[in-house]
């Protein structure tokens, strides 16, 4: 399952690149993608596991940059 | 430059002003002597309150973040690096440092929020309402909620907010925003139109034929967002080096700080000199100008492109492109109009070869012309349409006025039969006319000349006896040999066009189009064949466009590595299957996006070199003690803003 977000906001290019590095490494996402210029979050993972996945994802993002709305498009 | 800012931007703006006013009282107190004689703690209260208002937000996400663990991020190296320089007692520095980081991230996402209107602008296709007709009654709605069969109405001057076709009234509409053309085209009733064009004088009622999410409108803008997230080699390249860069320069700062006072022993001034090297290893530790250069070189490429008319699917197709060497072109519908007409007469008793389109058709050529146009007056084969046209053309002055009425009279033509697979026997003002292929000809044992022409080959002969021969070809599409040469001097070194045709033709359109190479009589499974053979013959980064008409081609279009297809303006099969589709079907568009592809590349180069050689170089200086925190300022910031405004230059408009 593939889903998208809309990100508002990422300050800059590294931070969106870090961003991108973090969520690839929570266990069941098979790609992910953190377009710096549209600010979006592509997050794609197994359905099963796309929920938990999900969650962890945003919470990773909350981490990261907690001055960040994520809404899923 | 029209500069308009965001809310959030001009409070940000704002903290950066006062920050160097701040800045600028601060340094003229220090020159003027106010902090001397042990007065330092006012000093540092004067720079204290400038860097908190430009700098607050820094400190507290870094500390957030290193509560988080994660330690090596760019506020906390700024953080690092200004508090060291407070330590040392070069407040001005400390302040600067911060003021500039602010500027630079500011100048960040400035650009690159302008460049994403910017590409929305030039996709300012999409339409804010659509108008519907229900109950009789007119309504204006979100464009989402208007279902497919329904009738729209559009108003002179709007942007037409669905795929549909025309059931009522007449205008020109302006595709450019799709198409980057600039002559506006006609539609009328039964015509299809698509969202995204701008209508023109007339009022339209249309029938929506496709949703908003299916419309053309939406799938563009949305493959146009998504190209950038296509991962390309450069950007692979930039992510491996951010990501071992900023720890090592950072672990490298730390040793710098600690080990040279300890090793060479020595007082205070030692360790403040070498903690002031450290600091500025820190400044210049953050990969920015790097990191922007990839993504706002290729989005800048893209939106050049897009701006032509030219739709890239993903930035790993404008990389490609950049370093294409062979050209490959189908033939038909690609170089050629795919139509017939008629491209020579041979009349049998004029052995010279006339081309038709000479200014004055010949009388003996008319006469031929003539009697095969009757004798084919009421075949629906596309050769005999062919034939019809020309003569009818034929009957027109230079001028082109029409002469000669409704040329053609039914009651000159006889009794006709229409021998299938062979052509037509007709009796056409009381004479016996064949005009058909050799295999009519041979069976009313007439001989025909052995010579073999380009094209196909109508043969005419009147009461039994050989009258002449009426050649038949696809013509070439308009630019196609400015196409090619174009191509050339862009760089491409071989241009290639596959056929199925037979060889005389495919030879022909070869030498008026210019192509290096041709291959004719081939089969689609033979397409895919010979450019797996081209592409094997690649060496190095070299790469292979194929350019098709899309709707045909999709296994070759996948197997190369730039695959390139007419759009149609937005003919799904040509989105779907290709990498890049020219909307307009402008075969002379492959070179100006080569052209942009190159220097696309060509700016994301000279940034990733010029960023990564400023960097190393001040840290070099700065080890060996050369280089003071101004310098390192420009490391990081003055490297990132000029690296921003070199990835812009491709976001202006192109001088063509």
């Amino acid at each position: 399952m593939k889903k998208k977000y809309k990100l508002d906001e990422v300050d800059c290019a590294n931070c969106a690149l870090k961003l991108e590095n973090a969520i690839s490494e929570i266990n069941g996402v098979s790609n992910v993608k953190v377009n710096y210029m549209m600010q979006k979050l592509t997050l794609e993972a197994d359905d099963a596991v796309f929920d938990a996945v999900e969650k962890e994802a945003l919470a990773v993002c909350k981490r990261m940059e907690p001055d960040m709305d994520v809404t899923a498009l | 430059m029209n500069i308009q800012l965001t809310r959030k931007q001009k409070k940000w703006l704002g903290r950066i002003v006062l920050g160097a006013i701040g800045f600028v009282v601060l340094e003229i107190l220090e020159h003027t002597g106010a902090f001397d004689g042990g007065r330092w703690w006012l000093g540092l209260l004067c720079a204290l309150v400038p860097y908190l208002i430009v700098g607050w937000d820094v400190i507290r996400k870094s500390i957030r973040n290193i509560l988080h663990g994660d330690v090596f991020d760019e506020n906390f190296l700024m953080m690092a690096a200004t508090f060291g320089a407070f330590g040392i007692g070069e407040y001005p520095e400390a302040v600067a440092v911060m003021l500039l980081y602010q500027i630079g991230e500011l100048f960040q996402n400035y650009a690159t929020g302008r460049s994403r209107d910017s590409i929305s602008q030039l996709m300012s296709l999409v339409p804010e309402t659509a108008i519907v007709e229900r109950d009789s009654r007119t309504e204006e709605v979100d464009p989402d909620e208007v279902e497919v069969g329904e009738i729209i109405i559009v108003r002179p001057g709007e942007k037409i907010p669905l795929d549909g076709e025309v059931v009522e009234g007449e205008s020109l509409i302006d595709t450019s925003a799709l198409t980057g053309e600039s002559v506006p085209r006609a539609a009328r009733a039964g015509d299809s139109v698509i969202s995204g064009c701008v209508n023109g004088k007339g009022t339209l009622k249309i029938r929506t034929s496709r949703c908003y999410e299916d419309s053309t409108v939406s799938k563009i803008l949305e493959l146009v967002e998504n190209a950038t997230d296509k991962k390309t080699h450069v950007e692979n390249f930039v992510t491996r080096f951010a990501r071992v860069y900023t720890p090592i320069v950072t672990v490298s700062a730390l040793i710098i700080a600690v080990a040279p006072p300890l090793v060479l022993g020595g007082g205070g001034q030692t360790w403040i000199d070498w903690i002031r090297r450290a600091c500025i290893f820190l400044v210049v530790s953050c990969p920015c100008a790097l990191v922007i250069s990839v993504p706002l070189g290729f989005f800048g490429g893209i939106g050049a492109a897009s701006r032509t008319g030219v739709l890239v699917k993903g930035s790993n197709f404008l990389e490609s492109l950049a370093y294409v060497k062979t050209v490959v072109f189908d033939k038909t519908g690609t170089l050629t109009k795919g139509e017939f007409r008629v491209t020579a007469i041979h009349p049998a008793d004029h052995p010279v070869a006339q081309p038709a389109a000479q200014p004055a058709i010949q009388p003996a050529e008319q006469a031929l012309l003539e009697i095969a146009a009757y004798a084919e007056m009421y075949s629906t084969h596309p050769v005999a349409e062919s034939i019809r046209t020309a003569y009818e053309e034929s009957l027109q002055d230079p001028e082109g006025a029409v002469t000669g009425g409704s040329s053609l009279d039914a009651s000159r033509l006889g009794k006709t039969e229409e021998i299938a697979g062979h052509g037509v026997a007709a009796e056409v003002d009381g004479r016996q006319v064949l005009a058909g292929n050799k295999k009519l000809m041979r069976k009313y044992g007439i001989d025909v000349p052995e010579e073999e022409y380009a094209g196909t080959v109508v043969y005419v002969a009147c009461d039994g006896a050989y009258a002449g021969a009426i050649v038949i070809s696809d013509t070439l599409k308009e630019g196609v040999p400015e196409a090619v040469s174009s191509l050339r001097s862009a760089g491409v070194r071989r241009t290639v066009m596959l056929t199925g045709d037979n060889e005389p033709a495919a030879n022909q359109i070869a030498r008026e189009a210019g192509v290096d190479q041709v291959h004719a009589q081939l089969l689609p499974a033979d397409k895919v064949e010979i450019v797996e053979k081209l592409i094997k013959e690649q060496t190095g980064k070299d790469t292979l466009a194929f350019v098709g008409d899309g709707i045909n081609d999709a296994p070759v279009l996948m197997r190369s590595d730039v695959g390139i297809a007419m759009g149609l303006i937005g003919s799904d099969a040509a989105i779907e299957a290709a990498d890049i589709v020219l909307m307009d079907d402008d075969v002379r568009k492959i070179a100006k996006t080569v052209q942009i592809a190159r220097k696309t590349m060509g700016i994301i180069h000279v940034n990733i070199i010029f960023a990564i050689a400023v960097k190393i170089l001040i840290l070099i200086l700065s080890v060996l003690g050369y280089a003071n925190m101004w310098i390192a300022i420009f490391g990081d910031v003055g490297v990132l803003i000029l690296c921003i405004l070199n990835a812009m230059r491709l976001l202006r408009p192109q001088d063509s």
